[in-house]
């Protein structure tokens, strides 16, 4: 089915040379990050994980949109969801690919991976993360392409094929789960040491997920004359805005058990992204990340207010405004804040701040062109195969 | 040298493991030429053991940042520890003030002499490291002698050991480190780009009978020695002494200890 | 044939490619063991192991040494002949063979190896 990918107009390839420019960029910076070290990025020995362990953290979640679409179609036989499952499927096998770029780029040692496999370390949340990543873009990628197959030649899909399907449910689950796991687990870190962060991932992944899924599909929609069906849009909307609600509520625990107890601990990483934090030594008030925290929290609760009711979630303009500012929001939450503030304060409660560098940047940019090409290239066999069976 | 039931057992197994993994090679080798390598290895006679290692250090006996330089620099030599301006600087030994030193150790109204003074920092060889915990492939592990150990040879720079440590004792080789070393050792490796590395306890050091090199330079006001005997020096001195340790509420038990 | 100009050019682009290592070595000379200068008799007494044996498993026996000194803490080796030596690239192998260049660099660049053991290990300085 790849030579469907092949043909395309005018846009399509101006779009995919677009990509592959993004892409060269990004391989330039990492060849000289690669032969320079970790020196180019912003990263310090206070600040030791950065922008890219962030967007790993981000892209986990949105990988999740697959289950959500999954999860209803095979296990519930939501038929509406029929039209739109390979969709959330090749989504995440082009999040999963980011994701374990944005491992590969933040190893020091990038030519020593495979001792992750040679010396299976079961202590270590990232072996576990390793294999629920793998596992979950590969289970993606057999049931995706085998229903597209399937639908290409107008039989019913097989029943392995459903039972994979389920299958991935759990994996999705587990890689947010998993994902959670790596900060979750770490003593002296407050902000992460926290038992909710799983559920919070769980929350964000499926707000943030679907909603990126949304917006795309209402792309497709537009360039491809493709249905995507009223009714689905509706409970798609639905489902992103109570994961939201979830993902808000849960934050706002976090912060009632910190500043209730008033442990300095828990607090500090709050404060500095809310407030910043004075360092000891220097006596600087240092905050770079206040004000994207503060659009973070406004724009999180103006997206539940507008997809709260049904009257606004329903008028399509203000969902899109929605749904926007609602992936700002995660992506501050996540793709940010949550991986950075952990380190703030270090060990000695100083404070050293972190903003990426130009090379992590450009890096960033050719990882997700990547993945932007992987689903292009996907969705486009998806659109061509479905209007062809219709 | 006292052989227990469990040494020998040890031994025993890790010989017959040698051998079985010998015997499939060997076979290739029909001119009988090959050896396993694993026979003809042992700890050396003059080396010091210890059934956990650890330290006691009489900050009371220090004066200032400036009565550690000696020990920091001698540790700095030994190991090709570079020097590196900037954030992204390598540390196996430094020194903090009380409260970098002892963050959840708030005290009000701290003595003058505790709130002026400088601590020496470093790896603490926690007997539950969670360095060790996180590390996918166990690059950083425990020894038997208690000694939290890095093996250079196969880190992959993930840092996941620098998110895991609560002391902040390790640092990550942003860049090639030898334009940054003085004076190299020529008998101490470096570092390449991309691993993360930390103190050692000189093992090195201990495995050629010597004392580690800060401990040495401290002239006694360091003391090194057997947590796990009793009858030993550092515990004759942790039985009269009130020392501090970093973070103990987080369960890690750290095994350097501080006099203050 | 459809589209046989593009098969073709296809398979030349594939070819290209897939032989590269052949034509673009085609024409540099034969691969010959390099000849290696023996360490000064004065300073290297004893082989810790035949030549040939050393020759064939000297990577083998780098990475048992490192592990069983990094992880196990072993230091001593014993010779083919019964004598100990610690199990140390600089300060024992580098002992004897003073030279990288003459030692390492000679076989390793005739037989297109590239190991990194120098990236960290330092090697002992040249006499010129």
């Amino acid at each position: 089915m790849l030579e469907k990918a092949l043909n395309g107009n005018k846009y399509y390839w101006w779009w995919i040379s677009l990509l592959l420019v993004c892409i060269g960029v990004g391989a330039y910076n990492y060849a000289l990050q690669f032969q320079h070290g970790l020196q180019l990025t912003n990263m310090s020995r206070d600040v030791s994980w950065g922008f890219y362990v962030a967007q790993l953290t981000y892209l986990v979640g949105v990988a999740a949109s697959g289950v959500m679409l999954v999860l209803p179609y095979y296990l519930h036989d939501y038929k509406k969801f029929g039209n739109l499952v390979v969709f959330g499927e090749f989504m995440a096998i082009g999040a999963i690919i980011m994701c374990l770029l944005f491992v590969v780029v933040d190893l020091g040692q990038p030519q020593r991976l495979m001792n992750v496999v040679l010396h299976p370390t079961p202590n270590s949340v990232l072996f576990w993360d390793m294999i629920v990543l793998n596992g979950y873009m590969f289970l993606n990628i057999i049931v995706g392409w085998a229903s597209l197959e399937a639908q290409k030649k107008g039989v019913p899909y097989a029943q392995w094929v459903k039972i994979l399907a389920i299958v991935s449910v759990p994996f999705a689950f587990s890689i947010h789960t998993v994902t959670a796991f790596l900060y979750a687990g770490i003593p002296a870190r407050h902000f992460w040491l926290t038992a909710i962060m799983a559920a919070r991932f769980l929350a964000s992944a499926f707000c943030a997920g679907p909603a990126i899924m949304l917006l795309l599909l209402f792309i497709v929609e537009k360039v491809a004359k493709f249905e995507i069906g009223d009714y689905a849009v509706k409970m798609l909307a639905r489902i992103i805005t109570y994961a939201m609600i979830f993902n808000v509520f849960f934050f706002g625990l976090e912060l009632f058990t910190a500043f209730y107890s008033q442990i300095p601990g828990h607090m500090h990483s709050i404060v500095y992204l809310f407030a910043g934090l004075e360092d000891p030594t220097t006596g600087q008030h240092l905050g770079v990340m206040v004000p994207y925290f503060w659009a973070a929290a406004f724009m999180a609760l103006l997206s539940l207010a507008l997809l709260i009711p049904s009257a606004t979630r329903n008028c399509k303009p203000v969902l899109i405004f929605a749904l926007i500012i609602l992936v700002a929001a995660t992506w501050i939450d996540k793709g940010m804040g949550l991986v950075v503030a952990g380190f703030i304060p270090n060990m000695f409660e100083g404070v050293t701040e972190y903003m990426p560098s130009s090379t992590e940047l450009f890096i960033s940019l050719g990882i997700y062109a990547i993945g932007a090409l992987v689903v292009t290239v996907l969705w486009k066999i998806a659109v061509t195969v479905k209007k062809a069976a219709a | 040298m006292k052989t227990t039931r469990r040494d020998f057992l040890k031994v025993a197994g890790v010989t017959a493991l040698g051998m079985a993994a010998g015997a499939g090679p060997a076979l290739a080798y029909s001119k009988g030429a090959y050896l396993p390598h694993t026979e003809h290895m042992d700890t050396g006679h003059d080396h010091l053991a210890a059934k956990r290692w650890g330290m006691v250090i009489d900050t009371r006996a220090f004066h200032g940042e400036a009565d550690y330089a000696p020990l920091i620099e001698a540790c700095h030599k030994e190991h090709n520890v570079p020097t590196i301006p900037g954030t992204q600087d390598v540390k196996w030994l430094w020194t903090g003030g009380f409260h970098a030193t002892f963050p959840h150790n708030h005290q009000e109204f701290l003595a003058e002499r505790a709130h002026h003074a400088a601590y020496p920092l470093l790896c603490n060889h926690c007997d539950n490291p969670p360095c060790v915990r996180v590390c996918p492939t166990q690059a950083t592990f425990k020894r038997e002698d208690g000694i939290v150990m890095m093996d250079m040879h196969r880190c992959i720079g993930c840092r996941f050991c620098m998110a895991g440590c609560p002391y902040g004792s390790r640092s990550f080789n942003f860049q090639d480190p030898r334009p940054f070393i003085a004076e190299e050792n020529l008998a101490y490796p470096t570092r390449m780009k991309g691993v993360v590395e930390k103190c050692t306890f000189c093992t090195e050091r201990l495995a050629e009978g010597k004392m580690p090199a800060c401990v040495e330079a401290s002239e006694g006001k360091i003391v090194f020695g057997d947590l796990g005997d009793p009858d030993s020096e550092i515990r004759h001195i942790l039985a009269e002494n009130f020392t501090l340790r970093r973070k103990p509420d987080l369960g890690t038990s750290p095994s350097v200890f501080y006099i203050i | 044939m459809y589209d046989g100009g593009k098969i073709i050019a296809g398979l030349i682009v594939f070819l290209g490619i897939v032989g590269f290592p052949f034509w673009y070595n085609a024409g540099s000379a034969g691969y010959k063991t390099p000849e290696l200068k023996l360490p000064p008799k004065s300073k290297a007494t004893e082989c810790i192991r035949p030549t040939d044996w050393m020759r064939a498993e000297h990577m083998q026996l780098l990475d048992t040494w490192r592990d069983s000194v990094v992880r196990e803490g072993n230091l001593v080796y014993t010779t083919a002949s019964g004598g100990h030596v610690e199990m140390s690239l600089q300060k024992t192998c580098m002992d004897c063979h003073d030279s990288k260049k003459e030692f390492c660099d000679k076989c390793h660049t005739a037989a297109a190896v590239d190991p990194y053991c120098w990236d960290c290990h330092i090697a002992p300085k040249e006499e010129k």
